[in-house]
């Protein structure tokens, strides 16, 4: 059963309203773009085509010596990275000259989904959205979809669940950052704390924090600056914030995400890596994945660092989020687009 | 000193030295060194594929199998092959010599448009050039904005109608607004998009047909990965871009997909965006790259930095190796297989310390085949008679010609030959002039052709 929002959120002890369907959003306010409900089928289809969509056929036509060499091709072009194709081709063959899994096409096939998925879901957890309120931290790269992805989990917070969410644009760096979130904060139904371009971050993460508290918001995003990990003086600016936040609420961040772009390669490890290095990293929020690239190098974050790949985003507009589900993962990633 | 794909050759081929030989296989397990280097490094799989067969190729070539450092050599290839696929014939902007300019920016969401443009503006302001900025993009929340803050502190004047307008005539008017105002450049931003975006693409397409750019640059974020290629191709295909930026240099990414970009669609890198910075933008350097590629950082500098401490070591125990008397005819071999790479043998005693003064020994004639014989001869032989050559009696000069297609006589005078050399060299070390006949006993039966060099007695 694919995992559903219920599954990848932990809300603890809140009470829940009936979720009402989620209403369209706010025409009005929506800016311009091309028909939220369009765009709403096509990725729903789109993800729909993944699920039932066969793996690339010419995978396993025939098992001969040019299969693994296909598996290998198609694995490296998901961006899986060398080690673990490696990784997951010997394992495979290993099963199927073993007889552990028949020589049939369809039985290979759903073992390789299975290896996979497996590996995907490596420390799976929820989304920890127990405290009261939560506090959720966000980071990343430059450009990798930050503070889009907070619109969407704002808006799937307010509109499926009723929650009420406060953002913090802790971005004082980048010019319009706080514009920019300021508008994801309408469309989604959000309340925002902002400050000045080039203020202190730590100050608006304080700010937010104790606006949350003091306004009994069930959760609190912060939203950080794009960086690179290289930059060490802004690795530690991140730190910062942290304990910035954990001063004002022994326990926050309650989680901390760090968005991947889909069609990064190799790199994403690296990234992953250093951020976990300068902020206790709970989940990836993997973006971009409307386009062509896999992001198969959550494979190896998963494997190397254990942090697991939680929402998925799907497309430019709100409703583009969906939890990550392993399985739906590995059948996409061996997709043929 | 050697990076590390430089090392794991080495390692790959490291009893090539021993045998003498490159074969076919050790460069094959080379190439698979190389190949999962540039997967490492996000080259697109089907490049990599093409590069290494041609890398392949030239590594048959006579280049690596004679080579004394296989695996250095191997590397030099490969940074030699990328830098040429990266570079070859490259492009600058091109300005219109009557007009406005036109440059439009094109590319996916977050691969650094819109700093790419301001980044641009600079450059050309500092250039002399007046410059415009168009705010297409009417999608990303703030986007004007982020443009309009840029853009200013670029120097730029930033046109904008808002996002209810459409991008392309928001484009057309702001090209005529930037004639009417005799501005040298017209930047278009326009939205990230994805390739598969066929209502977007085509967005880009009417763009461009409205406002006929100059360059129409392509924005390509360095971490990207194997989707690198689909992303280039299609964008070629629709809008046939003219130029690549890469950015976000300032990370450690390896930057695979520049190759890629240019392998698979023949256009140009133009700029590389190096930091957050406006300032932080460059021309490219297809050197540079390739050496960020192969994770090797400066690739040429440090092979040639490599070769010149290896010769400087080397060169410091063969004098000292020369004076002892000392020298073997395994370091014997080792210098003149690198004599041949360089030159006539005259080059190797021009090279000792205080040889350079005997220019005349340059010209001295050297015979390929007898060199291929004494090479046979002396790999024909066990370690220990290479540096013990006076044990080389009976049986083992038999064994020796055996081994090596020659004759016994041949080993002897070899042999002869080499004792001789060693004196001469003990010496020269020793800072004597060399006598003139020794050099042409040396030479053995060439003394005649051999011109006879003017020495000065001290």
């Amino acid at each position: 059963m694919p995992t559903t929002w219920n599954d990848i959120l932990d809300l603890g002890d809140r009470h829940i309203p009936d979720a009402a369907a989620a209403p369209a959003p706010d025409a009005e306010g929506a800016p311009r773009r091309r028909g939220a409900f369009k765009r709403l089928r096509e990725s729903l289809a789109k993800s729909r085509k993944a699920l039932s969509e066969e793996i690339s056929s010419s995978l396993f036509d025939r098992i001969d010596e040019e299969t693994w060499e296909r598996l290998e091709e198609a694995l490296i072009l998901a961006d899986a990275g060398a080690t673990t194709t490696a990784q997951v081709v010997e394992k495979l063959e290993h099963e199927v000259d073993s007889g552990i899994v028949p020589p049939d096409g369809q039985a290979i096939k759903a073992r390789l989904i299975e290896i996979l998925a497996e590996i995907a879901s490596s420390n799976r957890s929820p989304i920890n959205l127990t405290g009261d309120p939560a506090v959720l931290l966000m980071t990343g790269v430059n450009g990798t979809g930050k503070t889009t992805s907070i619109g969407k989990i704002a808006w799937h917070l307010k509109n499926e669940f009723g929650l009420s969410v406060l953002l913090g644009a802790a971005d004082t760096y980048r010019a319009a950052a706080a514009e920019q979130l300021t508008t994801w904060a309408d469309r989604a139904g959000a309340d925002i704390i902002r400050s000045n371009e080039g203020a202190d971050p730590g100050s608006v993460a304080f700010d937010a924090v104790n606006a949350a508290k003091a306004r009994g918001v069930d959760v609190l995003i912060i939203d950080t600056a794009g960086r690179l990990h290289t930059q060490s003086n802004l690795m530690d600016e991140l730190g910062k914030v942290r304990r910035v936040i954990e001063k004002q609420m022994p326990g926050a961040p309650h989680e901390t995400l760090i968005s991947i772009d889909a069609t990064t390669g190799q790199n994403g490890l690296r990234q992953a890596k250093a951020f976990a290095e300068a902020t206790d990293l709970d989940g990836v929020v993997l973006t971009k994945l409307d386009g062509t690239a896999k992001g198969g190098i959550t494979l190896a974050i998963a494997t190397e660092l254990s942090i697991p790949v939680k929402l998925i985003g799907v497309g430019e507009a709100l409703e583009d989020l969906r939890p990550f589900d392993p399985t739906e993962f590995a059948e996409a990633l061996l997709s043929e687009e | 000193m050697f990076d590390q794909l430089s090392e794991r050759l080495q390692s790959t081929l490291s009893d090539v030295r021993g045998r003498g030989k490159v074969t076919e296989a050790d460069i094959d397990k080379a190439m698979r060194e190389i190949r999962l280097a540039l997967l490492e490094a996000d080259v697109n799989f089907k490049v990599v594929k093409t590069f290494t067969a041609t890398v392949k190729e030239r590594c048959l070539g006579a280049d690596v199998l004679d080579s004394l450092n296989p695996g250095q050599q191997v590397v030099k290839i490969v940074n030699e092959e990328l830098t040429e696929l990266m570079g070859g014939a490259g492009r600058d902007l091109v300005f219109s010599n009557k007009g406005t300019t036109v440059i439009m920016m094109a590319g996916l969401q977050g691969s650094g448009k819109t700093t790419a443009t301001a980044k641009l503006a600079r450059l050309l302001t500092k250039e002399g050039k007046r410059v415009a900025l168009a705010a297409c993009d009417v999608y990303r929340p703030a986007a004007i904005q982020q443009l309009e803050t840029v853009g200013k502190r670029a120097g730029a004047v930033v046109y904008q109608q808002g996002t209810d307008a459409d991008p392309v005539d928001i484009a057309g008017w702001a090209l005529d607004k930037a004639q009417e105002e005799n501005r040298d450049v017209l930047i278009v931003d326009t939205a990230g998009r994805l390739h598969i975006d066929s209502e977007l693409m085509d967005e880009l397409v009417r763009i461009r047909k409205r406002v006929k750019p100059h360059n129409i640059l392509l924005v390509v974020d360095a971490m990207t990965g194997q989707d690198a290629v689909g992303v280039a191709e299609s964008f070629a295909e629709s809008v046939e871009f003219d130029g690549v930026i890469i950015t976000k240099l300032d990370g450690d990414a390896r930057g695979g997909a520049a190759l890629s970009v240019k392998a698979v669609t023949g256009k140009p890198i133009i700029f590389v965006s190096t930091g957050e910075k406006l300032e932080d933008f460059d021309r490219f350097h297809p050197d540079r790259m390739s050496g960020r590629i192969l994770g090797m950082g400066d690739v040429l500098s440090l092979i040639e930095k490599a070769e010149e401490q290896v010769s400087e070591d080397e060169a410091d125990e063969l004098q000292k190796k020369m004076a002892d008397e000392t020298f073997t005819l395994e370091d014997f071999l080792k210098q003149m297989r690198q004599v041949r790479k360089m030159g006539p043998i005259g080059n190797l005693i021009g090279m000792m310390p205080g040889m350079g003064a005997m220019k005349g020994l340059k010209d001295v004639d050297v015979d390929d085949g007898e060199l291929d014989r004494v090479e046979a001869i002396i790999l024909s032989m066990t370690p220990y008679e290479r540096a013990y050559p006076e044990i080389i009696k009976g049986s083992r000069r038999r064994r020796i010609a055996e081994g090596s297609g020659t004759k016994i006589q041949q080993v002897n005078n070899m042999v002869k030959q080499f004792g001789n050399m060693r004196s001469l060299m003990k010496q020269m070390a020793n800072g004597n002039m060399p006598d003139p006949q020794q050099l042409a006993r040396m030479q053995g039966g060439k003394a005649a052709k051999a011109p006879r060099p003017k020495i000065r007695r001290r």
